[in-house]
């Protein structure tokens, strides 16, 4: 189930350059939101009348917490918003991960794409042992509220300005890390090495797929991935039959 | 008391607002915000023969008041239509409108073949698709082939069929005239605008297909401006679109001369649109103490 909802902000803060933290007070969508989905935030002005979908980072009781990057002109006006404030949004949208049985969980996460991976961090710890693997170009944003929930946290950057240099996927090579499954969201490219990975040693993982869309409910078929199918693909929804997807099913180009 | 139902082709719609075909499904997503009972119509996105996979993506780019679209038709086919769709809709109490696309007129022909015995209310003939390569608004562009292929779904089609017309032409009216000639029954106006978007820093048309389709409140002149020329030009029921957000935007389309009128775009804006343009034109028609409809329609000189 999804509806609309007017939220108050709560919260909105810069963590990282363009990277924001905004907390949301939105009742209805919280008590419905699961981890892996998102949200679909209005700018709702004239040169900027779509949502724009932002991963759902923490579901804190009545409020949402969304890590969001300033990529253009409606995610900036995010970034002014400020505490009282009204915006429209629609949610929850998307599948979220499936929460599968195991004893061991990698959470893997590039970029824009770690801030997920926190809500579904704090499901799993209870369940069995997480180990998680940021990736990010230069700094890090998130990482303290990961070690907060006594989850061995590993850290990749692209310049080496902090942690292990190189990407997210090297450093899990670097030390072979193991897990029953694997969760992960980040940049296609990020996405598809680590499906190789995780194929390579025989391991589930999952992969949050993002694309262009319109309306984050299924109805404008804008936002689809290829998905195969027999010998051939089938285009797939990211905003319903995802944003989730088996790696293994995912035609990766 | 206020009467908003209007009639197309002996349809009779219990008020003047479906949906734009492609930007509603077949109903289903849209049931979780807006109750499908209370539209007059829903029109469902374009069916083919034959499951169509689509372009790929980016499908989608925001312009100012506006968007672009470049989806190409993906459909599970006219099979899995009649299958899971109708049942669904058969639920409300509301009409049926199917968008029909193929990319040849054998391929027009054998959907509303299938669609013969199906439950459905009336066709829309999809003849202006900018983004399919053959078929689409290559027949809906020139008057000769309107009238081919017109001719020959009329001539199969069990249902009233409602042609849909481009906008990317010199004169609607032409096109207009060429369709009822060849026996549509109503027409529905306007298909998207071709238009093209170019990320600068890339160097590259932000859509994959390069053009798509232009639509959302931007386009709603042009749409206003051309079912005002055609209601002149015809005799047939039109059925207006283009950037309709409210229902003062539905009015003006009725008093250039729609019968009904649809909600696109806007869906993607806000999936309540839909119900609050049906509300709207109720509360108009109080306020202004107009009975029906037919008193305002296609009152713009």
């Amino acid at each position: 189930m999804k509806i609309t909802e007017n939220g108050i902000v709560v919260k909105n803060k810069n963590i990282a350059p363009n990277i924001y933290d905004l907390t949301i007070r939105l009742p209805q969508i919280s008590a419905l939101a699961k981890c892996g989905q998102f949200v679909d935030v209005y700018p709702d002005n004239g040169a900027n009348l779509l949502a724009r979908p932002i991963s759902i980072c923490e579901i804190n009781g009545d409020k949402l917490r969304l890590v969001f990057q300033v990529v253009g002109a409606g995610t900036r006006l995010f970034s002014v918003l400020s505490e009282g404030q009204s915006i429209r949004v629609l949610g929850p949208c998307g599948n979220g991960y499936a929460l599968t049985e195991g004893n061991k969980f990698i959470l893997a996460g590039g970029g824009i794409g770690v801030p997920p991976l926190l809500e579904t961090a704090k499901n799993l710890v209870d369940k069995g042992e997480v180990e998680v693997f940021l990736g990010f170009r230069s700094g890090s944003f998130l990482t303290e509220d990961f070690e907060k929930l006594g989850v061995k946290v590993h850290i990749a950057t692209d310049d080496g300005s902090v942690g292990f240099k190189g990407n997210v996927v090297d450093l899990m090579k670097s030390l072979d890390a193991k897990a029953d499954i694997i969760y992960s969201c980040g940049p296609k490219i990020m996405l598809k090495f680590l499906a190789e990975y995780a194929e390579k040693r025989g391991i589930t993982a999952y992969v949050s797929m993002e694309e262009r869309m319109a309306c984050g409910i299924g109805a404008c078929v804008g936002c689809v991935v290829k998905i195969k199918d027999g010998d051939g693909y089938v285009h797939k929804k990211v905003c319903k039959d995802g944003p989730v997807f088996d790696s293994r099913e995912v035609v990766w180009q | 008391m206020i009467d908003t139902r209007v009639k197309i082709a002996g349809v009779e719609f219990k008020n003047p607002v479906t949906t734009a075909s492609g930007t509603f499904g077949s109903g289903r997503e849209y049931g979780e915000f807006v109750d499908l009972n209370k539209l007059g119509a829903v029109t469902v996105k374009g069916v083919a023969a034959v499951p169509w996979l689509g372009n790929d993506t980016p499908r989608i780019a925001e312009v100012y008041g506006g968007m672009l679209n470049s989806v190409g038709l993906q459909n599970p086919g006219a099979e899995y239509f009649i299958r899971e769709d109708i049942p669904f809709l058969r639920q409300y109490d509301t009409k049926i409108i199917v968008n029909v696309c193929g990319h040849s007129i054998d391929e027009y022909v054998n959907v509303v073949e299938m669609l013969r015995d199906a439950d459905v209310d009336m066709l829309e003939l999809n003849i202006s698709c900018p983004n399919v390569k053959e078929g689409g608004m290559t027949f809906g562009t020139d008057c000769k082939m309107i009238e081919k292929v017109v001719g020959e779904v009329k001539k199969r089609a069990k249902q009233p069929l409602i042609v849909k017309m481009s906008p990317n032409v010199t004169d609607i009216t032409e096109t207009s005239k060429a369709a009822e000639a060849a026996g549509a029954d109503a027409l529905s106006m306007i298909n998207t605008l071709t238009g093209m978007k170019i990320d600068i820093y890339r160097r590259k048309p932000v859509l994959a297909n390069k053009i798509g389709g232009f639509s959302g409140p931007a386009v709603k002149p042009v749409a206003v401006r051309m079912v005002w020329q055609t209601f002149k030009a015809v005799k047939i029921p039109i059925i207006g679109m283009g950037g309709i957000t409210t229902a003062e935007d539905a009015i003006e389309f009725i008093m250039a001369g729609a019968t009904m009128t649809a909600v696109g775009t806007a869906n993607f804006i806000n999936p309540k649109t839909t119900e609050d343009v049906v509300s709207g034109i109720e509360k108009f028609m109080n306020e202004n103490k107009i009975k029906s409809l037919d008193e305002i329609r296609g009152i713009i000189d």
